[in-house]
């Protein structure tokens, strides 16, 4: 008797919740239709038109710029009749080359001061990420400034590629700063321990296990700060200048392959020679980022 | 015949800024045996265990008062704290390896200390993978990463890089609590081993570990030290009713 009761009880709990379960999926099935359909396509879409951008602006770029790729455009002189980019991308390797040179170690020293060394939040080390995060959302044009201002004529180095190489290394700074102190950050503290308990000190413990394990990461970033380096126009024209010759000296004004570009077509006239430009300029950012990507892969793999 | 004491302890008492956590730990610890530290957990048994070799110096807001004595030596006095830990090994609960080949693992404690010859590397490495009862399953791919070996295998690498460096003593913070049985039962073959060269401190949650393995279990609750004595005592007729409720599982 007991039993069946129990029975019932359950025979009908089923049967309520049945349909229920009927009315709820009626009550939905029109808009859930639309539901559904809205987000199999919508995220197509956003990206087709995310791919298909990215594919127009290369198409683009190669189209309007391989007809004008000949071997006049790499003469070593520059001159109105070749307009030869190889002096501004022998600038531009310099210019890479030495504002890394500055920036690279300052950013990471930094960094292994702030995470391995430094008290954890002490005011120190606020005040200079406050200061790296600000310098970072500065327009470059207010680099520019500042470079031409002080580098240009307080320091009176004119427009040359050791103004535009110091302009560059602050610009990039905070961005080498923060990656690397993420990255380090990054290392599992049992790594630490692990070596402090073997008996090594601090400074053999930050350079033989810390900075290995966090070496990819490191390295993202200055890989991101030389895309910005070879991107850059605003803090470089008026503190490189816009000579273009390979520069003689470091005192001397040269224009990067951006700036190549950006006067080539401001001018007008050498619009298929711009497109050119950009074409080897893609070029070298994908060869770059391939060329990390290898050795992010290969110091991972230890 | 009495051992020599390898640990003395006498009032010890350590803060994290505000907060005491160990309450005046008085213990001596002997030579060339296996000592297990046993409580529930945030008793201090780990924070104790880290005073022998000073990792507590890592932390911020870490602040000790007493006498540690290491053969007679004040362990906070010391200038050379990186001697001690040479001295003073210790192997934690997570296995760590470093992102590097086994070989390189080993090598780096000897390289720290000055060892340059390749060979008399080889040679360390070999005796601490021996020693540690894992060079069988290494022996053919030293070169590769150490983070290849399964979780048990790691911590015996642990075990042996700790060993590279000729401790005297080992200090094992839950060796075995993120591994499985077998794995578990090799360490603790190993350990038997081990007692033979080296003073051992186990700090386990495992009071069935804490019987196979260890010589003196020490109690500790709340940051103090309860009861201090022979395993076999400890663990059938402890003098103290809290030890007795926690070894029966009444808390813990």
């Amino acid at each position: 008797m007991n039993y069946t009761l129990i029975n019932l009880f359950f025979k009908a709990g089923s049967a309520l919740r049945r349909t229920a379960r009927r009315s709820a999926a009626f009550a939905r099935r029109l808009p859930r239709r639309i539901e559904d359909a809205v987000f199999r396509v919508f995220p197509w879409l956003a990206a087709i038109f995310t791919f298909g951008a990215l594919l127009f602006l290369i198409g683009h770029i190669l189209v309007n710029g391989v007809p004008y790729l000949r071997p006049s455009l790499f003469a070593l002189e520059y001159n109105t009749e070749n307009v030869s980019l190889l002096p501004a991308l022998v600038t531009t390797v310099f210019m890479v080359l030495l504002s890394l040179l500055i920036a690279a170690p300052l950013g990471l020293f930094t960094a292994i001061y702030l995470v391995e060394y430094a008290k954890r939040g002490s005011r120190l080390v606020r005040l200079v990420r406050v200061t790296a995060e600000t310098l970072s959302g500065i327009p470059s044009i207010v680099y520019g400034l500042f470079g031409s201002l002080f580098f240009v004529s307080w320091l009176g180095w004119g427009y040359s590629l050791l103004a535009g190489t110091f302009t560059l290394s602050i610009m990039i700074l905070p961005l080498i700063m923060r990656t690397a102190e993420e990255s380090l950050k990054a290392v599992p503290d049992t790594y630490r321990e692990g070596s402090f308990g073997l008996g090594a000190g601090r400074l053999r413990t930050v350079f033989r296990i810390v900075l290995p394990a966090a070496a990819p990461g490191i390295l993202a970033g200055v890989i991101l700060a030389m895309g910005r380096i070879v991107g850059e126009t605003a803090a470089l024209i008026y503190t490189a200048g816009t000579v273009a010759q390979i520069p003689t000296s470091l005192l001397a004004s040269g224009r990067t392959l951006a700036i190549h570009m950006y006067a080539l077509s401001s001018e007008g006239l050498y619009t298929g020679q711009a497109y050119a430009t950009a074409v080897v300029l893609l070029v070298l950012v994908v060869g770059i980022n391939a060329l990390s990507a290898a050795l992010a892969k290969r110091i991972a793999k230890g | 015949m009495r051992n020599m004491l390898k640990f003395q302890l006498e009032d010890v008492q350590l803060w994290y800024n505000d907060f005491k956590a160990l309450h005046g730990v008085t213990m001596d610890i002997e030579e060339k045996e296996i000592t297990a530290f046993i409580g529930p957990s945030g008793c201090g048994k780990s924070t104790l265990l880290k005073c022998l070799n000073r990792m507590n110096d890592l932390v911020e807001g870490c602040h000790i008062t007493g006498k540690l004595l290491l053969d007679g030596e004040d362990i906070n006095a010391t200038q050379d704290v990186n001697r001690l830990r040479r001295r003073v090994g210790m192997v934690f609960q997570k296995p760590n390896p470093f992102p590097m080949s086994i070989y390189d693992n080993i090598a780096f404690g000897p390289r720290t200390h000055g060892v340059t010859s390749r060979l008399k590397l080889d040679g360390i490495v070999e005796k601490a993978l021996r020693d540690a009862a894992i060079w069988e399953e290494t022996k053919d791919r030293l070169k590769k990463s150490a983070l290849s070996l399964s979780g048990g295998q790691q911590q015996r690498l642990c075990i042996a890089r700790a060993l590279a460096v000729e401790p005297e003593v080992l200090l094992m913070d839950e060796p075995t609590s993120a591994l499985d049985p077998i794995s578990t039962s090799k360490i603790e073959e190993l350990m038997a081993d081990l007692k033979k060269k080296y003073t051992v401190v186990i700090v386990t949650h495992n009071m069935q570990q804490a019987t196979r393995i260890s010589d003196k279990t020490a109690f500790f609750l709340l940051g103090e030290l309860i009861e201090y004595g022979e395993t076999e005592q400890v663990f059938s007729m402890p003098r103290d009713q809290r030890c007795e409720d926690y070894i029966t599982g009444r808390f813990g």
